[in-house]
């Protein structure tokens, strides 16, 4: 294990179920004394209405017991703030800890969804400040901040895209996706009530034209389209595949995960899209998972900004307000305002970087993706070697004649104390190893991972068993997901045995 | 990798034996290696009516979900229930065993657009060779 340079310490410590953890009586509280006659609960409330057994084996323990509990869990956890996150198509960039800071800020902690307008101007302008931001930054008309996350952003695109179709007097029947889509954009369309049609990628690993242009007919409701798409390449022709789809009545739906390619170089509005969401807890560094919600804001063409969600925010004066007044609007999406906390840390990002420092990010992000396919280009084979922007796909073909698979190499990743990188996707190549460094990291922590890789790829070919048992330095090695995919055992509560 | 002769084969990676109006279909050799260990098969009901193209069904492995495509037009006469205790079958015996449903043929014409074993080879190849 000598030559793996950068291992992090893994607690190997067990940790039990809380339920196992349970002891009678524990509680992690203490009530004064009563000052006052005990009653009977039934007396008051009927014992019609009073719970019995319903809480029987709940656990029972103190405050340390859960707090440990959890502490210790979280040790097993890997995160940004360990080192390189290089999970394709996610952008686990670093959260800056100022966006914390400003989340937690106790004029937005406190301030109340139901409080009236006048109450929170603060926590109002945050939310105008948002949907100007991601205005200028998308080149789009309109922008609603309320969809929870990327696929929710999806549903409302394409809720509005159906909005606009049917007032025109026909909802059309079908939505193209090429195949190297995010598994969302099919779901999102079939929710919306649309079939789907699969657009092949041609030789370069882009959206096929012809095809397009021989699917492309009155039955299509629009194209759902991610650029950069999920090879990391840029689709070229992107003003001439909006053009023919808007010539056939049709709308573009641009699916803005891969924003941090784009991100103050240029404009999906400029593009020609119609509509498109933002993974704020992707491109503006909002935390991913339990470090809070996400949030998918969506831009609009002014086309499709009748049918925007209500409430928007507006300014009128010095004074914000919620604009309800939207007849044409699909209506709400989301409980009061989308994840409210998520989109003060995007506002702080945005701003604390300014146009430039955006730029330059993106700029980074890419240079960073294109540095390790320069180096690992002759180690591991790059299916569609175009342009590569913000991410990279590897394959396993050359590790494969050892036996060697993509899932052995990324879990060999592991001992050399790197997150694994996104696998078999996109579906479109066999043996996906997709790798999206950000912006975040250095370029000695881009040696380290290129060193690892290299060194994977010689071990499968010496040792290849190494690879195909790793990992080695977790606290539970190789798991058999095979039998736990089949055969899935689950419990919360002591085992019977 | 085995292709075999008396089969035809779409671009999708479905296989068809024909016999008579009867169509039975699973997926290649070349798909369950790709998918790798099979979890789990989602299959139609007996009765169910598809045009060519469309969905009918889904396998999942530990890697990734992928949908099975209709090679031609028909009415599902027979599904392999074994499948849903023994997912597995399909990597062991993709074309015997692991059989997904039996159709009963439309539209034979329909295929006419199929590929023999050594096309659909052919075309394994060339992309192995890209």
């Amino acid at each position: 294990m000598e030559k793996i340079k950068k291992v992090s310490r893994h607690i190997t410590q067990n940790e039990p179920l809380l339920f196992e953890r349970s002891r009678p009586g524990a509680v992690g509280y203490k009530l004064p004394p009563l000052d006052v006659p005990a009653i009977e609960p039934q007396e008051v409330i009927g014992s019609k209405l009073l719970r019995n057994d319903d809480l029987e084996g709940l656990p029972e323990l103190s405050e340390p017991d859960v707090v440990r509990h959890f502490i210790r869990l979280s040790t097993w956890n890997y995160a940004t703030d360990l080192g390189m996150f290089p999970l394709g198509s996610c952008t686990m960039k670093y959260n800056p800890k100022i966006n914390e800071w400003a989340a937690r800020l106790e004029g937005f902690t406190e301030s109340h969804p139901m409080a009236p307008e006048s109450a929170v101007q603060g926590s109002l302008e945050i939310i105008y400040l948002a949907q100007e931001l991601l205005k200028e930054i998308t080149g789009m008309a309109a922008v609603t901040v309320q969809p929870a996350a990327g696929a929710h952003g999806e549903m409302t695109g394409i809720m509005m895209i159906r909005a606009h179709l049917e007032k025109q007097g026909n909802a059309r029947k079908k939505v193209l996706i090429p195949d190297s889509a995010h598994g969302t954009n099919p779901a999102s369309a079939v929710i919306c009530g649309y079939a789907v049609e699969t657009i092949p990628s041609d030789k370069r690993g882009l959206t096929d034209l012809a095809e397009l242009e021989k699917r492309m007919d009155d039955t299509v409701a629009g194209l759902m389209l991610t650029n950069p798409n999920t090879l990391g390449l840029f689709e070229e022709n992107i003003e001439q595949i909006c053009k023919l789809v808007h010539e056939r009545g049709g709308l573009v739906y641009m699916d803005g995960a891969n924003m941090n390619a784009l991100c103050g170089i240029t404009r999906p509005g400029d593009m020609g899209v119609d509509v498109l969401h933002m993974n704020l807890h992707k491109t503006m560094s909002t935390p991913h998972g339990g470090g809070g919600p996400g949030a998918g804001p969506v831009a609009v063409s002014a086309t499709l900004e009748p049918y925007l969600p209500v409430p928007l925010v507006v300014k009128q004066g010095e004074q914000f307000r919620f604009d309800y007044d939207r007849p044409d609007s699909i209506g709400r999406v989301k409980a009061f305002y989308g994840n409210f906390l998520v989109l003060v840390r995007a506002v702080c990002y945005i701003l604390s970087l300014g146009p430039d420092g955006l730029k330059l990010n993106t700029e980074a992000a890419v240079l960073n993706a294109n540095y390790l396919a320069h180096h690992l280009r002759n180690t591991y084979e790059i299916p569609y070697d175009g342009k590569i922007m913000h991410e990279v796909v590897f394959s396993d073909k050359n590790q494969l004649k050892y036996g060697v698979r993509n899932g052995d190499i990324a879990k060999r990743l592991i001992d050399y104390g790197f997150h694994p990188p996104t696998m078999s996707f996109p579906l479109i190549v066999p043996g996906a190893l997709m790798v999206e460094p950000t912006e975040s990291e250095s370029r000695q922590e881009l040696d380290l991972f290129i060193d690892a890789m290299k060194s994977i790829a010689r071990e499968a070919e010496e040792n290849p068993d190494l690879v195909k048992n790793a990992p080695y330095s977790t606290r539970i090695g190789r798991l058999d997901e095979v039998s736990a995919a089949r055969n899935p055992i689950l419990r919360w509560h002591p085992s019977q045995e | 990798m085995s292709y075999p002769e008396n089969l035809l084969y779409t671009k999708d990676h479905e296989w068809i034996k024909v016999d008579g109006e009867r169509g039975t279909i699973g997926i290649t050799d070349f798909a369950q290696s790709e998918l790798g260990d099979i979890v789990y098969v989602e299959l139609p009901k007996e009765g169910d009516t598809f045009a060519v193209h469309e969905t009918f069904g889904s396998v999942e492995s530990v890697k990734t979900v992928s949908e099975m495509f209709m090679p031609v037009s028909g009415t599902i006469l027979e599904v392999n229930q074994a499948l849903t205790e023994n997912p597995e079958l399909v990597n062991t015996d993709p074309y015997g065993a692991g059989w997904m449903i039996v159709v009963k043929i439309e539209n034979p014409s329909e295929l006419d657009s199929l590929m023999s074993a050594s096309e659909y080879e052919d075309l394994i190849n060339e992309g192995k060779e890209r």
